[in-house]
């Protein structure tokens, strides 16, 4: 075995080097292996948490509004508030008068619907609009994201000093400049004057203008919002630019909404506020509007339908075959499909639920009852395996004890066995209930992806649960959904990590107790 | 009267009085042999505590009662509908079935609302006012006859009721007939999506736009959503693919993980680590799926744009998709690593101490230890822990719906969006939902070939694991 040229113990220790580099490396290699695993939890954890971030927090318009003469039905309430909220913004805005294309921007900064929260609160205190009262209305999901993301990149520099303001006869502006140099630094800094530049703001006086150009030591600027200065010698005003981080056409946002939500800023008419809504709206088809009330309502009905199904057949599945049931072909048949029951794929309830539930037996698509059937028929064996786990942990002296004393079989089993077995059985039963919760793919099959847009009331009304709310949150083509959707899935991970710390603290308490 | 019946919403008007004669007859089969006394010799003593002739009592009660008003449940509508059908003018039935059936209905749907107010059709408020008289007399019909049922089951049951009267065994009988049935629960699901799979693939072959079997098993076209072409071959191979996509991720980090938490780590370190592994089995499929799209589709996708942008790779070497088989696979095999770790942990443990300390004391090295000893004593045990979580892979849902693609393309591209069984089921069998056409019913047997596949490595794999286990133990 030796090589020529090596002592056998020159040799034995490179072999013992070699073998000793291995198990340092196979070592590593399980270090390595746990990392990975880790640390894809750690980072799948903070990037849906860093996305949601933003979802928690939205833009308000704040806006004195009154309407004395609102409609009681609730479609033409909406119509009424939205002409008041018009009004209100155009009188915030009266340079623009009738530019047709600066009212559509104007309008543009909210949705209709954005009033709906307030015909709400109008149908409880129906003279609440009698006097003018400060409302909140939420800005378009496109403003609200805007002014998370972007809004932190713009940059101010200083222009120069006004001279001369003059209007041309195409409806533009000039200003001349005060000082010498006639905007060369500033030109130096728009690589190319004749041309417009959509991503630089001028403001002037408190008016916004747009770049078109710098020409003959004077910019040629198109208005956007905000009182004109006088034309005429303004005396050496200052000139600030607004350096956008994109181009106007790149953006959902225009370059007026841009100047509007800046006028409007610095009158503390726009503020940021917690996302009340995304906890008391249902959904809607708007994302600045959408909330999760309908799908958590919906959520909890179908967690009622499958713990009041799965948990008591559940247990008393286990019991027979634990405590009553002789060992036959009949209860092997039962044991061996239980486990196999358990590991069938969930989307394969879900075709059950379709084929028998709503097809065969005629019941309603959508609705918590069907959902919490199919999703107790896939906790079942779930629940019945740790049940009789439970069980089989309680010692047989208690049964012994029992059956001695003139118990019968019943009365020892649910007098003494199954008392003792409850923590064990109701953790089981808690993580049961949690992977239901989770659940979407059966779900899907049996329509519960319909658009629900109000709370039901019984388990027999249509709606919708969490995890398939988010899947429909996902699928949603703004980009708003992003973080609506991460928002929604933190709420159900929070709701998750609450049921599955009730259950490891009974099962501590449990383990102490024995 | 019977129309105002008819109206009423039936579930409490039957379940409080049915309650209230149960309590009745508990209380009173219990009076009646309390006040019997426990008795003067010791064979002539009750047989049974009076607390077991009042269950006695009060289950002779309910359950004919019971009985006789599920039989009405199941009944009662039909017939109700199809007597309103048969007393409707000609003219409405000759436009079909269809259109009848649209009628009846909106006729029923009135006829619950006690409000709502006279359409102004004659015939149709007629119908209504008719469903509801209809409604009250069945009504009638099956409250009396479950009160008479209830009726004669308590008056048969006190007869019953004596000292001697073995009530405790009838009631320990009546419990394990319900456990039974409990169990038994888990049986009809089995049977159920049997039965329901194998009827609708059967029907899905007989459809005369639904293809022959060798067809759908061989054939590499698939177009389900026109109805046009179902061979599922590439539905099989995506599915495949990513599967063994998600197995190269949980495999080795998997196995590894196992190992190294159960031979090489401090207990306080694994009493940390191994919840937090759990961790990932217990966050929902959704969540992974929109983690997959969001983050790792883009991500592969941009690697995919730099490895064609490279000097010696053609252009257009890799798909780069939006959605791909890799960022799909890659996430569900991280979500798959807690079922092969955890498992693996199990067997591995389970390999007896005594094997470890020979292996050491012939001086062997840790790690030649367990790739000599344990891994082959335990491999029976991590070949079922892999058959389990290839069979939870081809299962997974909601990751390949959100990340995966809905292109039927037989590709070995990575980088491709690809499509499987589960994307296609989800997509067949949302939105419309018609039992008629070939698109929906060819969801189940889809279904019906996962069921088949998951179920023989289900079985394979916990026989595996019952046949190791009694090894050992």
């Amino acid at each position: 075995m030796t090589k020529p040229g090596l002592s056998p113990e020159a040799f034995a220790e490179r072999r013992l080097k070699r073998r000793h580099a291995a198990e340092r490396r196979f070592k590593i290699y399980g270090q390595v292996a746990i990392g990975i695993a880790v640390g894809f939890l750690a980072i799948l954890l903070l990037s849906i948490a860093s996305k949601s971030a933003s979802a928690f927090s939205r833009h308000m318009l704040v806006l004195k509004i009154d309407q004395p003469d609102l409609s009681v039905r609730s479609d033409l309430a909406v119509t009424d508030l939205n002409l008041s909220v018009r009004d209100e913004l155009v009188k915030a805005f009266p340079e623009i008068a009738d530019n047709r294309t600066a009212r559509i921007d104007l309008f543009g900064l909210t949705t209709r619907l954005a009033v709906l929260p307030l015909t709400k609160s109008a149908a409880e205190k129906p003279d609440m609009f009698q006097t003018p009262v400060d409302a909140r209305l939420a800005v378009s999901d496109d403003l609200d994201l805007y002014l998370k993301n972007e809004f932190r990149a713009h940059r101010t520099i200083e222009v120069g000093r006004a001279g001369r303001l003059s209007d041309t006869r195409s409806g533009a502006f000039r200003v001349t400049d005060a000082g010498p140099d006639g905007f060369e630094t500033f030109q130096s800094f728009v690589d190319d004057p004749t041309q417009p530049r959509t991503d630089i703001l001028i403001s002037l006086q408190g008016a916004w203008f747009e770049l078109n150009a710098i020409s003959g030591a004077a910019l040629e600027l198109e208005h956007l919002a905000g009182a004109l200065p006088p034309l005429g010698e303004l005396g050496g005003a200052q000139i600030d630019a607004l350096i956008l981080p994109s181009a106007g056409d790149n953006r959902k946002v225009s370059n007026r909404q841009i100047a509007y939500t800046m006028l409007l800023k610095q009158r503390g008419m726009i503020e940021k506020r917690f996302n009340r809504t995304l906890f008391t709206n249902s959904d809607s088809t708007y994302p600045e509007l959408a909330g999760t009330a309908a799908a958590v309502v919906g959520s909890l009905f179908t967690m009622l339908i499958t713990a009041l199904f799965a948990i008591p057949v559940g247990i008393f599945a286990a019991v027979y075959l634990e405590e009553f049931a002789k060992k036959s072909i009949i209860t092997n048949i039962i044991e061996v499909n239980i486990n196999n029951l358990a590991a069938v794929p969930s989307i394969i309830f879900g075709l059950l639920g379709a084929a028998v539930f709503l097809n065969t037996f005629g019941l309603p698509r959508s609705v918590p009852l069907v959902g919490g059937l199919v999703l107790g028929l896939l906790v079942l064996p779930t629940i019945i395996i740790a049940s009789r786990a439970a069980l089989q942990s309680v010692p047989p002296s208690v049964r012994d004890a029992a059956l001695g004393l003139g118990a019968s079989h019943s009365q020892a089993v649910f007098h003494h066995v199954l008392p003792l077995a409850a923590p064990g059985i109701l953790t089981g039963a808690i993580i049961a209930m949690a992977r239901a919760l989770g659940e979407t793919a059966p779900l899907l099959l049996i329509g519960m992806v319909a658009f629900i847009s109000e709370v039901p009331r019984a388990p027999n009304d249509e709606a919708t649960v969490l995890p398939v709310l988010i899947y429909k949150w996902f699928s949603g083509a703004e980009r708003a959904w992003e973080p609506m959707t991460a928002a929604l899935i933190i709420i159900l991970l929070t709701i998750l990590v609450a049921m599955n710390l009730v259950a490891v603290l009974l099962r501590r308490r449990f383990e102490r107790r024995l | 009267m019977l129309q105002t019946l008819g109206y009423l919403p039936i579930g409490w008007l039957v379940i409080a009085p049915l309650a209230a004669a149960g309590f009745f007859a508990f209380y009173f089969g219990r009076q009646q042999i309390a006040a019997l006394g426990i008795g003067p010799t010791l064979g002539a003593r009750l047989n049974s505590q009076p607390n077991f002739h009042g269950y006695f009592l009060a289950l002779a009660t309910v359950l004919p009662a019971s009985f006789v008003f599920l039989i009405y449940l199941f009944f009662a509508d039909g017939y109700v509908r199809s007597s309103l059908v048969s007393e409707l003018p000609n003219y409405l039935v000759a436009r079909g079935p269809e259109q009848v059936e649209f009628f009846v209905n909106r006729v029923a749907e009135y006829a619950r609302d006690a409000q709502a107010a006279a359409t102004g059709n004659l015939l149709f408020d007629a119908s209504v006012e008719r469903y509801s008289v209809l409604n009250g007399t069945a009504r009638l019909i099956g409250v009396l006859s479950a009160v008479l049922a209830g009726a004669s089951g308590f008056w048969i049951g006190r007869r019953q009721l004596s000292r001697s009267f073995p009530a405790r065994s009838y009631i320990e009988l009546c419990i394990k007939a319900e456990l039974f049935v409990c169990a038994a629960i888990a049986i009809l699901t089995t049977a159920g999506i049997v039965l329901s799979l194998v009827f609708e693939t059967i029907r899905f072959f007989s459809l005369p736009d639904g293809p022959s079997v060798t067809e759908f098993l061989f054939g590499t076209d698939w177009n389900a959503q026109t109805g046009a072409n179902f061979g599922a071959v590439p539905l099989f191979f995506g599915t495949l693919m990513i599967a063994l996509l998600a197995m190269l991720v949980a495999v080795p980090v998997g196995l590894f993980s196992a190992i190294y938490l159960s031979e090489y780590s401090s207990p306080r370190f694994r009493a940390w680590v191994k919840p937090i592994l759990e961790l990932l089995a217990g966050i929902p499929t959704v969540v992974y799926g929109f983690f997959a799209a969001t983050l790792i589709a883009p991500l592969v996708r941009n690697f995919a744009q730099w490895v064609n942008a490279l000097p010696f790779t053609p252009d257009t070497l890799l798909a780069a998709q939006p959605t791909s088989a890799l960022a799909a696979g890659l996430v569900m095999g991280v979500m798959i690593i807690p079922f092969i770790s955890s498992l693996s942990d199990d067997v591995i443990n389970a390999v007896p101490q005594p094997l470890r300390d020979g292996a050491l004391a012939m001086g062997a090295t840790k790690s030649e230890m367990i790739k000599q000893v344990i891994l082959p004593a335990a491999l029976p045990g991590i070949i079922a822990a892999i058959l389990l979580a290839v069979s939870r892979a081809i299962g997974e849902t909601m990751i390949v719906v959100m990340a995966a693609g809905g292109r039927a393309l037989i590709t070995l591209d990575p980088t491709s969006d690809i499509t499987t069984v589960t994307y296609q089921i989800v997509a067949l069998l949302t939105g419309d939902t018609a039992f008629d056409s070939a698109r929906t019913v060819s969801a189940f047997a889809l279904g019906f070939v996962l069921f088949g596949v998951t179920l023989l490595f289900n079985i394979i794999a916990l026989r595996v694991v019952q046949r190791y286990r009694e090894a050992y133990d």
